[in-house]
């Protein structure tokens, strides 16, 4: 069946359905990470929004459900060059497709992904419209798709109770405001007792359960939408309990410290970049998922310092916070899709943790 | 880190001549790491034995040594330029080796010179087995189980432990040579004991055989920080077993999950990270195909041809920035020359499929085993880029140039039996994937395939739906939307023509009427994240086209020369990149188009636009149409360039040079009769055939011997010379398996002297830069015969006949641009044998001996230059003071079952040069660049045919006179004792032992000089003696005259006190 990706510049590309056919209206942002488009999918940073895969060739190795970084695909839709037809690995559960039209994610392929993301690149991310119809007129379509804004969709990925994997170790409470499976993973594999807190947890509710450490996850949409979140974190941040933050995390942090975020031109997605860290000068290449930033002409140094800093574009990708135990990283050390060459900052963590501890006692 | 400012004077080592497993890759590597060298002010010494590379020229070097690549050499070399580092990573294993017993020796640290880029240990941690081995362990990463031996019985001791199948690999070798698979005792020992003496180290690593797993690697870079990226990945479509350098290899992985990936990614990195490697370094992995089970297979750590494939994938240069690392620059310091907005610690993503085909010599060595085994067999790569995998292969596979288009191979398939097919499947070789199609054609299922290939699902799905292509193509209409997908499939119209019954141009106009039209990507490093200008394109079908044709000066386009492969090698590389330059600099924009990864040309800073795609007509028009360029040069790129001219001047683009009637007027024999006859020049005498009949009534006519060849052919392609009529009948056969669109040639063969001359022409003047002796008399291939300048055996009258000859030949073929003659003094007569209107394998080295830059000239003159204007006197120019000789250079021990005696058909891989103001010298440099380094145990074996015994005497004595003791065949030996020469007699191989073969396994012979019967041989004997002789090291000659050469320069040289010359100063 034929598809149509119309954008609100008013570009249109025609290809073929893939997933579901129902129609969809959501930002559209690209990925160029070469592997990893299941882990993509289930990453609910891409809520409210439909994601273009650069590399062309998606679906080669099935869908293994155990490497779902959440219950379900969050992006709105899915857009490829060419879906394998016939996937090979030898965990492969069922095919891409088989994938999209169970959880109903409209999709489209057979499209020149490269000419739509140089197009997002240079205008800037874009609403799109993704649908199956033939019937529509760009007149008709284009308002809905330049009235389409991403909302609310924090509330709609966090998961509602909390939920408590055992351990040995340290205490973490792990603010889930839209996180990557493999941040409690991460933690539960280090030895952590971790406890997931609904997004609009109450810092009270947090410390009250005695952590060792608290741990804010990645996330969708606009940061300064969560001003409730904010305010707890302000909590959080007097607590001395130490804190870990990652992409959205350390968004809401720098916030509650009144720094400021703004919307990037067209974000950083993919697997491949090269972050510094200024204590030593060494590059890690990271796994980015991130539209906002935190703007460096906004940051008191009183309150804290850039730790890390992307190569490309030198804006902010990390953030110590002075005379804190505080860390914030813009990047993925969960990594999944992507590199693990920051996973050392898990433990990090564990070892802002040990130190605290010894502290108190 | 910013550079460390003490490094001031550099030497780089090179890789010698090309061989299977060292090929074009390092003259790549090394000009891009010479020329960022260069960049920081940083004065280049550079040492290599291959004249035929552009990293030897004096404007990528400041001081250029083309010497033979030996360690004595080596340090005369650095006592006379004192630099003060010397960088190895560059120049493949052999550098990697001569820096490490540099290093070993205590030189290095004698002199105080530094080694930049890795040190000793990280390069002994890397390519010592035990080494390599303890620490892996120490990081956990796993090794298939595996033990170095030094002897046989520790292998077999071992073996008993581990259990057949097991794989061989021995230290420090080339391309895996001598290395192999045993399934049972015999093989085994057979191995090893090859294996251990080729090893420079005598070590043979036996390890658990891990055959039918993924075979997966990685190209990683780490600065001094310890900051490590992985520029790319890439996956073998033919499972461990295969070589890599033999192997279909796809970029990037494309089976492997993003789990797989990581796991593999980060052992790369601990590896690199624990090795402490700064720089470029390659591991390869074998990856279990139904676990996450893997292991190391190897780790390089240099630049490799793995390397200079991952950089044309990418467009990351990483020879360029492993040179600014081992200044010491931090890979966040130096920039991303593709962008300019990122730097070298990007790791590249991609947004398109790449695929690389080996191209196997199986052509020239017909009776060289096919099987494609853990060593090394081909002698170059071709590469495409596509927006799918199918399309990428199916550009890859034309990029071969093997008359085929598609996985359709010839009729030749459909007779067997499907039984057959099975049976072939079975079979590792070249042709396996045809085979695949035709199974899946028969409807046999993947699942069996796979079964039997242990290629992945995945890739055979690809494969079938090229053939699912194939069946819609012929049994449906062709609609726009069929053409359209048959097109994104990389189909050709070709093909597309012969499936559907219609001829190439009518499928174009269907599709010009239909607009479907090739579009051009950008190949920039970032998948379009960052806006890039990088010139390096790759077409596809499906999307828009990205790139622009604003037109702000004239516009050339240079055809390039596709494939490494035996008759056209690097040297056309070196000249399409000269004209190049010379045309960048005249004010022309250039444009290249290529598919060889492994060249200088493919490096996207060397033309204004760089298009990697099939030199096929149709591939070469959709860029035409695009470019409109206002000219094409083809004479610098081989014969793959000078076939597309008719092409493009249909396609109306004028051919710059020489025009395409007078290129025809060289190989149409009717007419090149009629121009000598016109000139009074004589050739031998011949005639055109076309079937068996005319080929022997022509031989009868002509007399035996006669030489039989097919017009419009390289390095002497299935060119034989025929003593008998059985001998014309074979020949006639094999030439005729491939459809001959030419007449064959059946010419009187002379066994005379053999010379050779390019020059260049503006249409009025020649100049003749210098005359060319072969050693070796006519009938051994030009390219495989020993080439001395100046000639030393003509008189002057014969040197102004030849000088007259290329003249007249020159104008009246009109010849702008070069032109290569080669004569034949017969009895103080002067005959031409063959002309050439183009570029030929000796511009390089006659360029850089006698000082005149030859590709550089010619391409002025056919820009409208005049010889006169660019300052030369016409005619023969003046002898160099230097005597030049171009040794050819052979991978026979690489080609199992591969016949070694030479002949008019070419069958050297490369060359080296010996250059010196004594004759003998440069003989022995050149012996020596070969790797000959005699005498060793003085001990060797003579055996001659009967027309050769009295020649053999002469030779005899001279060795006999230098202590050896020598060996003969009965016959050989009477002659030889009747004339005074000691020789002993010794049994051939049938008869009692000990015999001849017992003599080379004893391994005490230094030499085997064997001169076979004419024509094909009808006893094994002598192809056994030879094989073996090969297979285990020992030194073979097949002619006199290159024995005698041979004698001439152990009679005489030194080694204690040869001479090296910067040829920067000629």
């Amino acid at each position: 069946m034929k598809a149509f990706l119309i954008l609100e510049d008013g570009h249109v590309f025609q290809g073929k359905s893939i997933g579901s056919t129902d129609t969809v209206i959501s930002e559209i942002v690209f990925n160029t990470s070469m592997t990893g488009y299941l882990e993509v999918l289930t990453d609910p940073s891409y809520a409210g929004q439909a994601v273009v895969m650069t590399y062309p060739l998606i679906g080669n190795y099935g869908v293994c459900y155990e490497d779902m970084e959440a219950e379900k695909p969050w992006p709105k839709g899915f857009i490829v060059r060419e879906l394998a037809r016939r996937p090979s690995n030898f965990r492969s559960e069922g095919s891409l497709e088989q994938f999209l039209i169970d959880y109903q994610i409209p999709g489209i392929s057979g499209i020149d992904t490269r000419a739509l993301t140089k197009l997002l690149r240079e205008k800037g991310t874009m609403n799109g419209m993704i649908t199956t119809s033939e019937d529509w007129t760009l007149e008709e379509v284009l308002p809905q798709i330049k009235a389409y804004q991403v909302k609310n969709v924090v509330a709609e990925v966090s998961c509602k109770e909390p939920i408590h994997y055992e351990g040995t170790g340290y205490k973490v409470a792990l603010l889930d405001v839209g996180a990557k499976r493999n941040i409690a993973r991460s933690l539960v594999e280090r030895g952590c007792d971790v406890t997931v807190y609904p997004y609009n947890t109450t810092a009270e509710t947090i410390l009250a359960g005695d952590p060792d450490g608290i741990m804010l996850s990645n996330g969708p949409g606009d940061p300064k939408e969560c001003v409730k979140v904010v305010e707890e974190l302000q909590k959080l941040y007097h607590s001395d309990v130490p804190i870990f933050a990652i992409c959205l995390g350390h968004q809401l942090m720098a916030l509650a410290t009144g720094a400021d975020t703004e919307k990037m031109k067209y974000g950083h997605r993919g697997a491949n970049h090269p972050v510094k860290d200024l204590k030593s000068g060494k590059v890690y290449i990271s796994s980015q998922n991130h539209g906002y930033v935190v703007k460096e002409a906004s940051l008191d140094r009183d309150v804290c310092e850039p730790g890390f800093i992307n190569v490309n574009d030198g804006s902010i990708e990390g953030l110590h916070y002075l005379g804190k135990n505080i860390l914030t990283v813009q990047f993925h050390p969960e990594a999944c899709p992507g590199p693990t060459d920051s996973a050392f900052l898990f433990d990090e963590f564990m070892n802002m943790m040990e130190v605290n501890a010894d502290a108190k006692n | 880190m910013p550079r460390i400012k003490d490094i001031k004077r550099v030497l780089v080592i090179g890789s010698g001549p090309i061989v299977i497993g060292q090929a074009a890759e390092f003259d790549y590597a090394g000009t891009q790491a010479c020329r960022a060298l260069k960049e920081e002010g940083i004065e280049v010494i550079l040492v290599n034995s291959n004249p035929a590379t552009i990293m030897t020229d004096k404007n990528i070097a400041d001081k250029v040594y083309i010497e033979p690549l030996t360690t004595e050499v080596v340090e005369k070399i650095m006592r006379k330029e004192k630099p003060d580092s010397i960088l190895p990573t560059l120049g493949g294993q052999a550098a990697l080796n001569i820096a490490m017993e540099l290093e070993e020796s205590g030189f290095l640290h004698e002199h105080k010179i530094r080694l930049i880029g890795t040190s000793s240990l990280t390069i002994k941690k890397a390519e010592d087995r035990n080494e390599f081995k303890a620490t892996m362990e120490k990081i956990g990463e796993p090794c298939a189980p595996s033990q170095v031996v030094n002897t046989v019985k520790d292998g077999l001791a071992f073996v008993e432990t581990i259990g057949y199948p097991v794989v061989l690999r021995p230290a420090y070798t080339l391309g895996g040579s001598g290395g192999g698979i045993a399934d049972n005792e015999e093989e085994f020992v057979d191995i090893l004991e090859n294996g251990l003496r080729l090893s420079r180290v005598g070590q043979v690593l036996v390890e658990r055989c891990i055959a039918g797993w993924k075979e997966i690697e990685y190209e990683v870079m780490r600065d001094a920080n310890g900051t490590c990226i992985t520029v790319c990945n890439m996956e073998n479509m033919d499972p461990v077993g295969v070589h890599t350098g033999d192997s279909i290899v796809v970029a990037p992985s494309q089976t492997l999950g993003d789990k797989e990936y990581q796991m593999l990614r980060t052992s790369a990195l601990n590896i690199i990270s624990e090795l402490n490697i700064t720089g470029g370094c390659n591991v390869q992995f074998a990856l279990h195909p139904e676990t996450f089970e893997y292991c190391v297979i190897e780790v390089n750590p240099r630049v490799s041809r793995s390397s200079a494939l991952a950089s044309k994938a990418t467009g990351y240069p990483i020879a360029k920035v492993t040179a600014k690392i081992a200044l010491g620059y931090d890979l966040d310091e130096i920039p991303n020359a593709i962008t300019g907005k990122t730097f070298a610690s990007f790791e590249p993503t991609i947004d398109y499929c790449v695929v690389k085909i080996p191209r196997l010599p199986f052509d020239k060595f017909i009776s060289a085993k096919r099987d494609l085994t853990t060593q090394m067999k081909a002698t170059g790569e071709v590469m495409s880029i596509c927006t799918n995998f199918e399309g990428a292969l199916m550009k890859a596979l034309r990029s071969l140039e093997q008359h085929i288009d598609s996985l359709i191979y010839g009729n030749n398939y459909a007779k067997y039996s499907d039984e057959l097919i099975d049976e072939k499947l079975h079979r590792v070789d070249d042709r396996r994937i045809f085979v695949i199609a035709e199974a899946i054609r028969r409807g046999f299922s993947l699942e069996h395939i796979h079964e039997i290939t242990k290629i992945d699902i995945w890739f055979l799905d690809k494969i079938a739906i090229l053939v699912e292509m194939e069946q819609k193509i012929k049994e449906e209409p062709l609609t726009r939307e069929l053409l359209m997908e048959a097109k994104r499939l990389e189909f050709p119209d070709k093909v597309i023509g012969e499936l559907t019954g219609r001829t190439e141009h009518e499928v174009k106009q269907m599709r010009n009427e239909m607009r479907i039209h090739a579009v051009y990507k950008m190949v920039d490093t970032c998948a379009a994240e960052f806006e890039a200008t990088t010139p390096y394109y790759y077409s596809c079908y499906d999307g828009e086209n990205e790139v622009t044709a604003p037109r702000t000066k004239k516009r050339i386009m240079v055809l390039g020369s596709g494939p490494i492969r035996i008759g056209q090698g690097i040297e056309f590389d070196y000249c399409s990149v000269h004209s190049t330059w010379t045309l960048k600099e005249e004010g022309y924009e250039t444009i290249i188009v290529n598919n060889n990864p492994e060249t200088v040309s493919t490096d996207f800073d060397i033309a204004d636009k760089l298009y990697f795609e099939p030199l096929t007509a149709e591939d070469v028009e959709s860029i035409v149409d695009l470019e409109q360029p206002d000219g094409a040069v083809v004479q610098f790129g081989g014969q793959t360039a000078i076939k597309l001219t008719e092409a493009l001047l249909k396609m109306g683009v004028p051919i710059l040079g020489t025009s395409a009637e007078n290129v025809d007027a060289a190989e149409d024999r009717e007419r090149f009769d009629a121009i000598l006859e016109q000139c009074c020049i004589p050739r031998p005498k011949g005639t055109t055939v076309f079937t068996v009949e005319e080929a022997l009534e022509a031989a009868h006519e002509l007399g035996y011997p006669v030489l039989v060849r097919p017009s419009y052919v390289l390095g002497g392609q299935g060119m034989q010379i025929a003593i008998s009529d059985e001998d014309i009948v074979e020949f006639m056969e094999i030439i005729n398996r491939h459809l001959q669109e030419h007449p064959i040639l059946v010419d009187k063969y002379l066994m005379g002297k053999e010379i050779e001359v390019d020059a260049v022409c503006d249409g009025t003047d020649i100049v003749i830069p210098g005359i060319m002796e072969h050693v070796e008399r006519a009938g051994i291939h030009s390219g495989d015969s020993i080439s001395v300048y100046p000639a030393q055996t003509i008189s002057p009258k014969i040197k102004r006949v030849i000088e007259d000859y290329t003249r007249k030949l020159a104008n009246s073929l009109h010849v702008i641009g070069l032109i290569n003659i080669q004569f034949i003094v017969y009895q103080d007569d002067v005959y031409v044998i063959e002309v050439n209107p183009r570029s030929s394998r000796t511009v390089p080295y006659i360029s850089k001996v006698t000082g005149i830059p030859i590709v550089d000239i010619a391409t002025r003159v056919i820009t409208g230059a005049t010889l006169r204007d660019l300052g030369y006197t016409p005619g023969l120019q003046p002898e160099s003071e230097y005597f030049a000789i171009k040794m050819p250079v052979f991978s026979f021990e690489k080609l199992r079952g591969a016949e070694i005696t030479l002949g008019p058909e070419m069958k050297s891989t490369g060359e080296c040069l010996g250059i010196s103001k004594d004759y003998n010298e440069a003989l022995y440099k050149a012996f020596l660049g070969n790797g000959v380094r005699l005498p060793k145990y003085k001990r060797m074996i003579l055996t001659v045919k009967d027309s050769d015994k009295l020649d053999a005497v002469d030779i005899g004595r001279r060795f006999q006179a230098l202590g050896y003791e020598i060996y003969s065949t009965r016959s050989t030996c009477r002659v030889l004792n009747e004339n005074g020469v000691m020789a002993k007699p010794i049994n051939k191989i049938e008869q009692e032992p000990p015999t001849l073969l017992d003599l080379i396994l004893d391994h005490k012979i230094d030499l085997v000089i064997d001169t076979p019967a004419q024509g094909i041989e009808k006893s094994k004997d002598g192809f056994v003696i030879r094989r073996h002789a090969i297979e285990t090291g020992v030194t073979c000659l097949t002619s006199l005259d290159t024995a005698d050469a041979l004698l001439t320069s152990l009679e005489s040289a030194d080694l204690k006190r040869l001479s090296v010359i910067d040829v920067a100063q000629i």
